[in-house]
């Protein structure tokens, strides 16, 4: 009743006593305890997940209270594995725990803003003008444009209203499209599988308009190119759980506690098991503490000490003894069996591509595709025979598609490995080597650059003359360095010599001893042999951005391919890099990108996008002579990396965007004012030079990028690589570029890329971000918007690292302003629709789109690489340049088609990888659950499409993962292709339809499905290629097998049509600064390297007050004791990191769990929190990427070619950023830069000058 | 007009600090049991803490305790003791003396400490401020009625102030008069000892009732605390 009163007991409180008066006993009041209970009271939970990009997608409980969100903890409810395995929970990690700070913290977006200088300018136009012609009085103004342009980043955001903005919006949109072309109009957003809908909502009503939309797994460099290249697929790896079914886990470049939070457990549990580990990494990482032997190489030469072990895995299991199962797996599941070219080039015998089918008198009887089908010999015939599986199968024929032991004409065959045996002579045959180019930093050994071995070949008498050939696999043997018996120089007969690539030749090269090399890979191989494949590689981001990423991985690859272990439980490729695996793909794709109302979707890889756009280019300094191998075909190689880029995407290898000089509404309407079929016309102005590909001159204010959207990403804070050429060139503000381009520097200028003397700086004209806090990408908007966080909207999320779906949902009404991404979208597409038909009506626009993978175009040039543009080829567009489509948009409808499923679904279908079913059962449903429309117009009749949870029934729905119908349809087209009956995967789950209320209730388990190459059932745990290898279905390469001989001209040129040891590239940053920014302290020169770090996820939660709390509160790198010693850093010091791209600041972890010569800088700290400006930039900070600039690389830029083909964020250039060096020293003088703007240094920099000290206004 | 401020000051003020401080107390500890705190801000800042605040507890404890003993206990008492009235006066001025210049020198860090932290003192709400001030205050008072007792050393102006205390705690009428016509210094202090008694229950100094004295004499190491028959639950 009254604490007081209770307290006047003083006398009668003790009521007995215990242990001899050690204990009391009281009766003293517990009133105090309810408020305990009442902590934890809560007046409803509800499931979501965190859309971060994490892999995690853990299930998450959300605790409401009065309405506001208040904790948030991990659900245990997950469906239990099989009896023989761990349970999935606990899932989750301290980052997922602080979320519900974000919801109401400061940094919470609350109201859409705008530009301060902008919003006036709009309300001065818009006061005598219509919305179009408003923004056109604006932006075609210079003097307007640069007014708000110049000022990015710089503060002065106003709060607006959403009608206002979403005009604005819209007004932008509609004029670019009219002005430039939809092409022009991008958008960026990542991962869909972190949050789908949200990610669709973007992107359905870009498509509506025919925008562009950005690629981000490549651009991120989470995208392993060596996995399209071996495998024809983006990546496909095994779920954690399958951990623990391995017997040995080799943990490489991959930091499992830390990155992997969640499935760590497994990694335990597998050890607890018996399961032997090593750990492969630099430093010693949290992973390390799990391995029986640490391996620390050298950073980035990974690949030396993985080729080492497939020497030793060779010549101890393939060659001195036999595994009868790796010979057996190697012979029917890689090409190791199949036929090589070899060729006289320079007085030396060069390989050259796989022998095909055509190569012969009458194709073999092969009349479909015969360019397409690659050859090897039958053992017991000893026959040339056409092995059924490759990819000309594939195409244009039914039922031989698979990896049935089997030939043209034959039932049975067996595949020669190596003609050894059946030998008509020896061939020293060339191979390149690049680990004698000397480098400042790195080891290189005393080998000529091109290593002739003997090769058993064969020879053969084809119509075009003898020609000689040898198998993959003798030719693998002898790129090992391996001594087959045959004589010869640069091959080893022991493990101790000092030739590439054995454990010895390694040794100067990474540093790790020999008999390290040796006793891993005898141990990896021998668990392989004994288990059929239970051996697994984890590999990430540690190998893969590095921009000989490919070598590194191919090493990896062959060794799993050498043991079996791809396809097989507990074994294979365990890459995790990204929250790549979207599921239920097939049913989000048509949602995604408006499949349902026009075909096809504009879509870009980012990486050659934002090369161009953001002028890196024009500061490349890696010379393509540099990279080159010299065994390179003859040919037109001395080029620049973007002429290369330009080659591709006008022979339609790769995507363009924007794509055409020309407005594509205009080409069409050109076309018909001369009567003539849009695409003939095109091809015609084409060749005649008067229709150009926007590559060719990207600097031409025709061919900017006009309106940038960013959603569910922070592009300028987090993956941006080049991140100070961002500001400069595509915002045009204030920056800290510290280097001079090649007009500047006088270096080697492209050949077929118009240079500019002056650069354009800002070309963007309006950049409109959507997110739920102020982040960087943020603060250098135009329009910023503000979205639902996790736990305010309804989503779905699905992730590699378990087989799941799972929801995001919203426990409370999204607060403030604030809005999901679907009804931002559709708020826009509502304006849009009101302001279009000031200029825009139904148009008609001509979508250029690249040979892509998984379709019968990908078929194009077979033998030889010939470029129209060089007279070499006619341009047959799909063939040998982009496919043209002419596809009609109405843009007064754009609302209504975002919300209705358009009528394409019903009439075309579906499909995806090549396969393709009718959807019209699954249109009916969808009109019935959710509704059809029912006002008059285009959409009558129509499934609707109004809400999230409308769009999450789309998607599964349609998607054969969660809708079991579907599934056996798409499991009968596959059948189709491969001759075999594979309905027994998915049938006993035809009735099955997974509704999104009942992800909500439980996490479902994923349908088994032919979009994916493993399987999902009582009896196996996810794993990639298992369908592959006990389903006999091909993989999507050139042979059909994993593709470890890459015959495509531009591989070979440089010297990766078979894995060698490439040291990092110089980037030559360094040397053009080191000398003349010096502040007087030390200077140490360090590889940079930015790894995932352990309190955020990429960016976010680096914000977050409980992660600021439990690191260091600010921007950290981490350095040896070693080097801070030689520069005098002690522990804690801030320090500045610089060389021609830019400057960062940060303070210095001194650990000696760091390797000498490199410095980590845990990727994506932001730069909002805690970071003081640069002495030498003189504005704030800088974050990791302000050191970087991207590098393409021309293999990831072949198109048109089985397995190298484009698809979106499946292949393409990739974002490197490894190879950076970087000068540290400590700074002198630590300025906050806590001044008005009007006084700051920072106001000093290059660009902004008068105009940034009004920004503070 | 004099008199009948004195006669509020010094006849009424005492009854409402005094409620005010007892009803008050027990209403906080009533009715907001989370406030009731000392408030310590040792964690955003540890320096001048053990100087700062040990040299001013013990001082003021020592001056607290001479204050109550020296005021309200009946001089009848002394007298039985044989303790004269000059000696008594001393050794207020001797100890309260020592006392008083380490709890000023005490406060004077605290303050000091509370004022310059820019943490500490954007976490003060006004009323720690103002409690510190309003003790250093009245901490000065006191120091300097030294030098007047001083002058005083029959201790007749320390029985006028005895006879007053013990007047208003025995509720004896016209207790002001007592006072009228001491020195303005006195009365200041008087004034603003019984302010203090006023604004305890509104500041961090309510935690001096929860001072954890009982401890000194608990039994047991164990305490098991037992699951009383709850009445209406």
């Amino acid at each position: 009743m009254s604490h007081f009163l209770d307290r006047l007991n003083f006398f009668r409180k003790t009521v007995g006593d215990f242990s001899e008066g050690h204990g009391i006993v009281t009766n003293e009041d517990r009133g105090w305890e309810e408020s305990y209970r009442r902590r934890w009271q809560h007046d409803k939970t509800v499931r979501s997940t965190h859309g971060v990009n994490c892999t995690g997608s853990c299930s998450w409980k959300i605790y409401v209270k009065g309405g506001i969100v208040t904790w948030e903890t991990q659900q245990t409810d997950y469906p239990r594995t099989r009896p023989d395995m761990p349970n999935h929970e606990p899932r989750g990690c301290s980052r997922g725990a602080s979320y519900s700070w974000y919801l109401y913290s400061g940094n919470r977006l609350k109201y859409p803003m705008v530009r301060k200088r902008l919003i006036q300018l709009w309300r001065e136009a818009r006061a005598v003008q219509t919305p179009v012609a408003a923004w056109a009085s604006i932006v075609e103004d210079q003097e307007k444009r640069e007014r708000y342009t110049r000022v990015r980043g710089q503060g002065g955001f106003v709060r607006a209203d959403w009608a206002e903005v979403e005009e604005i919006v819209a007004a932008a949109n509609a004029y670019t499209i009219r002005r430039y072309g939809p092409d022009r109009v991008a958008g960026f957003s990542p991962i869909p599988a972190m949050s789908m809908i949200s990610y669709a909502a973007g992107t359905r009503y870009l498509s509506l308009l025919g925008g562009t939309c950005l690629s981000f797994y490549d651009w991120y460099c989470d995208l392993p190119p060596s996995s399209p290249q071996t495998w024809g697929e983006q990546t496909d790896v095994p779920e954690s759980a399958d951990w623990y079914n391995a017997g040995f886990l080799l943990i490489w470049g991959s930091n499992v506690p830390q990155t992997r939070t969640p499935d760590a457990h497994f990694y335990t549990e597998a050890r607890y098991k018996g399961a032997k580990s090593v750990v492969i990494t630099p430093d010693y990482s949290e992973a390390s503490k799990f391995a029986d032997l640490w391996i620390s190489p050298k950073q980035g030469t990974d690949a030396a000490l993985g080729l080492a072990m497939g020497h030793v895995i060779l010549r101890e299991f393939h060659l001195d003894k036999h595994s009868d199962y790796f010979q057996d797996y190697c012979r029917r599941y890689s090409d190791m069996p199949f036929l090589v070219r070899l060729v006289e080039q320079d007085g030396r015998w060069v390989p050259e591509r796989q022998l095909r089918a055509s190569d012969f008198a009458d194709g073999l009887g092969e009349t479909n595709n015969p360019e397409w089908k690659t050859l090897a010999v039958d053992e017991r015939s000893g026959e040339i025979v056409v092995p059924n599986g490759s990819i000309g199968f594939r195409w244009g024929e039914q039922g031989r598609w698979n990896l049935e032991e089997r030939a043209s004409g034959r039932d049975e065959v067996r595949l020669r490995l190596s003609l050894l045996d059946a030998r008509d002579d020896v061939l020293p045959v060339a191979f390149p080597y690049f680990g004698g180019t000397p480098h400042e930093h790195f080891q290189h050994s005393e080998h000529p650059d091109v290593l002739e071995r003997n090769v058993p070949i064969r020879e053969l008498d084809l119509p075009e003359g003898p020609v000689k050939v040898a198998t993959v696999f003798d030719l693998f043997c002898a790129n090992y360095g391996l001594d087959r018996g045959l004589g010869g120089a640069h091959v080893a007969k022991s493990f101790d010599e000092d030739v590439p690539y054995t454990p010895a030749w390694q040794e100067k090269i990474t540093g790790v001893p020999r008999a390290q090399v040796i006793a891993t890979a005898r141990e990896f191989a021998q668990n392989a042999d004994k288990t059929e494949g239970r051996s697994m590689v984890i590999l990430g981001a540690g190998l893969n951005h590095w921009y000989h990423m490919d070598m590194i991985y191919r090493s990896i690859i062959n060794l799993l391919v050498m043991c079996g272990c791809v396809g097989q439980s507990g074994g294979g490729w365990a890459h995790y890099v990204g929250q790549e695996k979207l599921r239920p793909q097939t049913g989000w794709l048509p949602l995604a990108f408006a499949l349902d109302w026009g075909r096809p979707p504009r879509q870009m890889n980012s990486t050659s996008f934002w090369y161009a756009h953001s002028d890196q280019w024009r500061y490349e300094t890696l010379p393509v002579a540099s990279i080159l191998s010299p065994t390179a075909p003859k040919g037109d190689w001395d080029a620049s990396l973007i002429d290369f880029n330009a080659r591709s995407e006008r022979m339609g290898w790769l995507p363009s965007a924007p794509q055409l000089r020309t407005n594509p509404l205009e080409v069409v309407k050109a076309a018909e004012k001369a009567g003539k079929d849009p695409k003939d016309y095109a091809v015609e102005e084409m060749k005649a030079g008067r229709l150009e590909f926007s590559c060719q001159d990207p600097d031409a204010p025709e061919n900017w990028p006009r309106n940038l959207f960013v959603w569910r990403s922070n592009l300028l804070g987090s993956s941006g690589k080049g991140h100070e050429y961002f500001l400069k060139h595509l915002l045009g503000t204030t920056h800290g570029v510290q280097g001079k381009d090649l007009g500047e520097t006088g270096g080697q200028k492209p050949k077929e890329v118009v240079w500019h003397e002056q650069a354009p700086e800002g070309k963007l004209d309006l950049l409109v971000t959507l997110d739920f806090r102020m982040s960087t990408t943020c603060l250098y908007s135009d329009i910023v918007l503000p979205t639902a966080t996790w736990y305010e909207k309804n989503d779905l999320n699905t992730s590699d690292m378990h087989p799941f779906i799972h929801p995001l949902s919203g426990a409370v009404d999204p607060v403030w302003e604030s809005r999901s991404d679907w009804e931002i979208y559709k708020g826009i597409a509502r304006a849009f629709s009101a302001v279009a038909p000031e200029v825009l009506g139904k148009e008609k626009d001509l979508v250029l789109t690249p040979i892509q993978h998984d379709s019968p175009g990908e078929l194009a040039q077979a033998l030889e690489v010939k470029d129209w543009k060089k007279g070499e080829i006619d341009a047959l567009p799909g063939k040998t340049m982009p496919a043209m489509v002419v596809v009609e948009r109405d843009y007064p409808n754009v609302y209504k088609r975002f919300t209705a499923l358009g009528p394409l679904m019903g009439e075309i279908g579906n499909g995806g990888k090549g396969m393709a079913w009718k959807t019209g059962e699954e249109v009916e449903y969808l009109a019935r659950l959710n509704g059809a429309v029912t006002e008059e117009g285009p959409t009558k009749g129509m499934p609707r499409i109004e809400t999230d949870i409308h769009a999450a029934e789309v998607i599964l729905t349609l998607a054969p993962e969660t809708n079991g119908e579907v599934a056996v349809k798409a499991w009968e087209s596959l059948g189709k292709f491969t001759g075999r009956n594979h309905r027994h995967l998915a049938v006993h789950k035809e009735d099955e339809k997974i509704r999104f209320r009942d992800v909500q209730a439980q996490p479902r388990k994923i349908i088994s499905s032919p979009i994916w190459s493993g399987l999902e059932s009582e009896k196996v745990s996810y794993n990639a290629g298992y369908t592959n290898v006990h389903e006999l279905i091909p993989w999507r390469t050139l042979t059909g097998r994993q593709q470890l001989y890459q015959d495509h001209l531009w591989m070979r040129a440089f010297g990766e049509a078979l894995c060698v040891y490439k040291p990092p590239i110089d980037t030559r940053t360094v040397a053009p600064v080191i000398d003349k920014k010096g502040n007087g302290n030390p200077q140490v020169v360090l590889n940079f390297i930015t790894p995932h770090q352990k309190w955020g996820i990429h960016s976010t939660y680096t914000d977050n007050l409980l992660m600021l709390t439990l690191s260091r509160g600010g921007p950290i790198v981490w350095i040896s004791e070693d080097d801070a010693k030689a520069a005098g850093i002690e522990d804690n010091d801030w320090i500045e990191a610089y060389n021609a791209n830019g400057a960062l600041v940060a303070r210095a972890v001194v650990s000696q769990r760091v390797k000498p010569g490199l410095v980590l800088m845990y990727h994506a700290q932001e730069k909002i929190v805690n970071v003081p400006g640069s002495e030498i930039t003189g504005t704030r900070g800088g974050i990791h990427n302000s050191v970087t600039r991207t590098v393409t690389k021309p293999t990831h830029m072949i198109g048109g070619y089985a397995q190298l083909s484009y698809g979106f964020n499946y292949y393409g250039t990739v974002g490197a950023n490894r190879d950076e060096f970087v000068i540290v020293r400590k700074m002198s003088k630590v300025d906050w830069l806590d001044r008005p703007a009007a006084t700051s240094d920072a106001t000093s920099s290059q660009t902004a000058t008068g105009s940034a000290k009004e920004a503070a206004e | 007009m004099y008199a009948h401020l004195n006669s509020f000051f010094f006849g009424y003020y005492p009854y409402i600090a005094l409620t005010i401080f007892l009803l008050g107390s027990l209403i906080r500890f009533d009715r907001e049991q989370y406030s009731w705190k000392a408030g310590s801000s040792q964690l955003l800042r540890r320096r001048q803490l053990r100087w700062g605040s040990n040299l001013f507890h013990v001082g003021i404890l020592v001056i607290f305790v001479g204050h109550l003993f020296g005021l309200l206990v009946p001089s009848t008492i002394y007298a039985f003791f044989g303790i004269g009235y000059t000696a008594k006066q001393l050794l207020a001025i001797i100890l309260g003396g020592v006392a008083g210049i380490a709890c000023f020198v005490g406060l004077t860090m605290l303050i000091h400490r509370r004022l310059v932290d820019p943490r500490i003192r954007s976490t003060s709400s006004a009323a720690d401020i103002g409690i510190l001030l309003l003790l250093y205050a009245q901490l000065t008072l006191g120091l300097l009625t030294i030098p007047l007792s001083l002058g005083h050393l029959d201790g007749s102006e320390m029985l006028r102030f005895m006879a007053w205390a013990q007047g208003i705690v025995t509720f004896q009428p016209g207790v002001a008069d007592l006072v009228l016509d001491a020195h303005p210094i006195f009365k200041a202090h008087l004034f603003l000892g019984l302010t203090l008694f006023l604004v305890f229950p509104f500041t961090r100094l309510v935690h001096i009732w929860s001072a954890p004295i009982w401890y000194l004499g608990r039994r047991g190491y164990q305490i098991v605390r037992s699951k009383r028959p709850q009445a209406a639950e």
